[in-house]
């Protein structure tokens, strides 16, 4: 490609001649370019740095915070994070990480094992009605279940009176409205990667004389495995983070999650003397996910673009 | 045969499943069954027929998918649809049934229950069985009754053991217990309220004189669904339109002398219930109609919805503009673009609930970095005005990211020749931008739009985590905030225990919403045209 077309694929960057010429064009756009996403950057990363300088500040109050920690014992650096994790009576956060761990695990591959045969079979079976549920599928999702969050509130409560371990105040209650929350939309986007995985591959099994079970789990599920680890790991993350429905449906402190506790213990009352110890926690918070979306950024570009553009 | 390709099996593979996959099917199926029976049937006895009925449905609906040859694709679905109807599908339903009904505190019971309740209270009667009594006591402070009858029998009950036949003298110690003295004695009496004897059939009331047979004191009799006061004889009757269980005498008697006595005025009453044993019943349109009609809510109610709209239009604007600026600086190839992305991203890494109370914090009005930078700046949080704007502002971080990736996206999609044309055709760059870029930017991620709005239109976490909805509005009869939006009213009205829990009033609102979310995303969406992407896709 030549530079003409090249920058006439950017949508500022169709040319007319001005006063200047093309070099000096290029450089005064680079130089606007690189101003506004300097002042963006500061943005984007100011509430971050000073999260995170706020987990080192030892005086804990947010009165005595600076940007740079003004730490003259290195030892004390770390003071958030020893009473943070020191002192279980006061906050489980073991506890809250373990669950939130377990709630967003259990649900994860909940979700993948789930969702993949349902997938599997909307995209290989041909059956009637299947453009209907299909189209069912994604009219449900135009309510997110928070939305009843009262009436899954009540269910829990009554379901737990029979069935413990799904009630209200339980992880398995949580998980239960979890996976069932987000199926429609799982079932979509992993039907859509089954779509392109080719037929000849499932085909030249059954001719082989594999069942259909065993092409599915011998052909299918391998192929599908990166999507099926990607949906599995946003998952993960989406639930790690929940907020709503895990305040609502958690009750005791030492079922709460990671979010839950966060908020409840170190926001509701006192917020400002408890400043250091939020920010120690927001910090071993939201590590498992801002790992996830560095990583994967170039997936999750793809992946969202994909809907954009197909939509 | 309606099952589709794949089901075509090759010439001389079996077309009969194995013996042990039907035998697994079986087994399975009838687990599944016998627990799902086990459970509607408890509910069916404590008078929760709703999810009795759910249950019921989705159970039957596994059967039929799991047991007919021609529904055999859905079987790969049997646990997905399961947990849809569970998770999704039964809430939305009982959501309805809710906003319909007075659930909410003083009527939490189902009018089962409530009888269950009433019939598990006891009294003295006047005549009946009565003992003398000695106490007994052992080492770990439990106390243990040696009876007498006036016939002279004994007996010896421990705890809520059953009553057992002794005879003889009373001794000091018998059975690991030892006689109490007459401080211990006294003091059974005063635990005496919480200490039963006897076994469940056979209560025993402690009183100083003498031991007595409890007997049940309220009779449900369900054809006149009436309750009976055994103790004086009153007749009780339940009242479904508000959920109690009136005095029917006193009431008719009212109600001859004066054609507007109400109900509410001759409630049964017991010890602990003061406000009477409510149960929960249909009301009618009672929720909608305090919604829409009611004086004292209307200010508040027309507040939240204003700002929810507001506030969820404003926040798609503003982030969608920054995303698209900032997806346009990108653009090209530059030094650095890899590095600017990625810290650009950074805010759509981060747990909301974290990022909106860390800018809390930051907006902290006597030591957030705000205003230590900012001289002057008054209280944000104590002013409705400038709360909004810091939401908008917060949301804005939060929501910037996303469209970035998105307009990225839909960018790179718009063909190159378009602009070469309109280049050709002289237009400049901005011409370019708003007759190009713009339209088909907005016909790509349009849909994308309308999810972001209804995504804020409940974006609850930014609200609560932000500043719990407040200010708080003055003299708001529920109380609410001048940044709440319905969603977060809604959690008020159910959950936060000021003016107690309302569920049926909630769930009327979560009604409101679903009515608005669902007419946003099919208007403004084009369902029509969504279909047809979809039908092409299927």
């Amino acid at each position: 490609m030549s530079s003409v077309s090249r920058t006439t694929t950017t949508a500022l960057g169709v040319q007319r001649d001005g006063g200047m010429t093309f070099k000096q064009r290029r450089q005064l756009r680079n130089l606007v370019r690189y101003a506004i996403l300097t002042v963006l950057i500061v943005f984007a990363l100011f509430p971050v740095l000073w999260i995170v300088s706020a987990s080192f500040n030892p005086l804990q109050s947010m009165a005595s915070q600076s940007l740079i920690p003004n730490v003259s014992d290195p030892a004390l650096l770390f003071k958030n994070y020893t009473d943070l994790l020191g002192n279980p009576d006061r906050y489980p956060f073991f506890r809250w990480l373990l669950n939130s761990t377990l709630v967003a695990s259990v649900t994860a591959i909940g979700i993948v094992m789930i969702t993949a045969p349902a997938a599997y079979a909307f995209s290989r079976f041909n059956f009637k009605g299947r453009r209907n549920l299909l189209l069912f599928m994604l009219l449900v999702q135009v309510f997110p279940n928070l939305l009843a969050m009262v009436s899954i509130f009540l269910m829990l409560q009554q379901l737990g009176v029979y069935i413990p371990f799904i009630g209200f105040n339980t992880p398995g209650g949580l998980i239960l409205v979890y996976i069932g929350g987000a199926m429609g939309t799982n079932i979509w986007l992993m039907k859509g990667f089954f779509d392109s995985i080719p037929r000849e591959l499932d085909e030249a099994a059954l001719v082989d004389g594999a069942t259909i079970l065993q092409t599915y789990i011998r052909i299918i599920l391998p192929a599908a495995r990166p999507i099926l680890i990607v949906i599995g790991v946003l998952s993960f993350v989406g639930i790690f983070n929940e907020f709503v429905l895990a305040r609502v449906l958690l009750r005791d402190k030492e079922s709460w999650t990671l979010m839950v506790g966060l908020y409840v213990n170190f926001v509701s009352s006192n917020f400002a003397n408890q400043w250091g110890l939020f920010a120690a926690g927001a910090v071993i918070g939201m590590l498992p996910t801002l790992i996830v979306y560095l990583v994967l950024q170039d997936q999750i570009a793809s992946g969202t673009t994909a809907g954009a553009v197909k939509g | 045969m309606t099952t589709g390709t794949l089901t075509q099996r090759p010439v001389g593979t079996p077309a009969i499943p194995g013996v042990v996959t039907l035998i697994i099917r079986y087994i399975g199926l009838m687990i599944v069954d016998a627990f799902a029976l086990w459970l509607i049937f408890s509910l069916i006895n404590d008078g929760i027929w709703e999810l009795a009925v759910a249950i019921a449905a989705i159970t039957l609906l596994v059967n039929v998918i799991n047991l007919r040859p021609q529904l055999k694709p859905l079987r790969w679905m049997s646990p997905a649809f399961a947990l849809l109807a569970l998770g999704v599908i039964y809430p939305i339903v009982y959501t309805v049934y809710v906003a319909f009904t007075n659930y909410g505190d003083g009527h939490l019971l189902t009018k089962v229950q409530a009888v269950q309740l009433l019939e598990r209270r006891t009294y003295v009667p006047e005549t009946g069985v009565r003992y003398s009594w000695e106490a007994f006591l052992n080492e770990a402070g439990e106390y243990a009754l040696w009876l007498t009858d006036r016939d002279g029998n004994a007996f010896f009950v421990i705890g809520q053991g059953e009553l057992q036949p002794v005879s003889g003298e009373i001794p000091e110690t018998y059975q690991g217990f030892r006689r109490a003295t007459r401080a211990e004695r006294t003091r059974l009496l005063t635990v005496a309220a919480s200490q039963q004897f006897g076994p469940e059939d056979n209560r025993l009331s402690v009183t100083r004189d003498f031991v007595a047979v409890l007997a049940p004191r309220y009779r449900y009799d369900p054809s006149t669904d009436t309750i009976t006061d055994l103790q004086t004889g009153t007749v009780f009757v339940g009242n479904d339109t508000i959920g109690f269980f009136i005095d029917k005498a006193a009431y008719e008697a009212a109600l001859a002398a004066n054609p507007d006595a109400r109900p509410n005025d001759f409630i049964m009453r017991i010890e602990g219930f003061p406000a009477g044993v409510g149960y929960r019943t249909v009301i009618g349109f009672a929720n909608f109609d305090r919604f829409f009609n009611s004086p004292a809510l209307r200010g508040p109610l027309i507040s939240i919805f204003l700002w929810t709209v507001v506030f969820a239009f404003s926040s798609v604007a503003t982030t969608f503009a920054l995303g698209l600026l900032v997806a346009l600086l990108m653009q090209g190839k530059f030094v650095g673009r890899r590095f600017f992305r990625t810290m650009l991203i950074v805010p759509y890494a981060i747990p909301a609930l974290i990022s909106v109370v860390t800018w809390r914090g930051m907006f902290q009005p006597q030591f957030g970095v705000f205003s230590q930078i900012i001289p002057g700046l008054p209280n944000v949080f104590a002013d409705g005005t400038l709360t909004r704007i810091a939401i908008l502002i917060v949301n804005l971080w939060l929501g910037y990211p996303y469209f970035m990736l998105i307009c990225s996206g839909a960018l790179a999609a718009i063909p190159a020749d378009l602009y070469e044309a309109a280049q050709v055709d002289g237009a400049n760059q901005f011409q370019a931008f708003r007759f190009i870029t713009m339209p088909l930017l907005l016909v790509s991620i349009g849909p994308l739009l309308i999810s972001s709005f209804t995504f804020n239109f409940n974006n609850y976490t930014l609200i609560a985590a932000f500043n719990d909805g407040n200010p708080v509005i003055a003299d708001s009869p529920i109380p609410a905030g001048q940044t709440d939006i319905l969603i977060s009213y809604t959690y008020r009205v159910a959950f936060s225990g000021q003016g107690g829990a309302d569920f049926g009033f909630a769930s009327a609102i979560s009604i409101v919403i679903f009515v608005i979310v669902g007419t946003v995303t099919i208007m403004q969406m084009g369902l029509t045209r969504r279909w047809e992407e979809v039908s092409r896709n299927v």
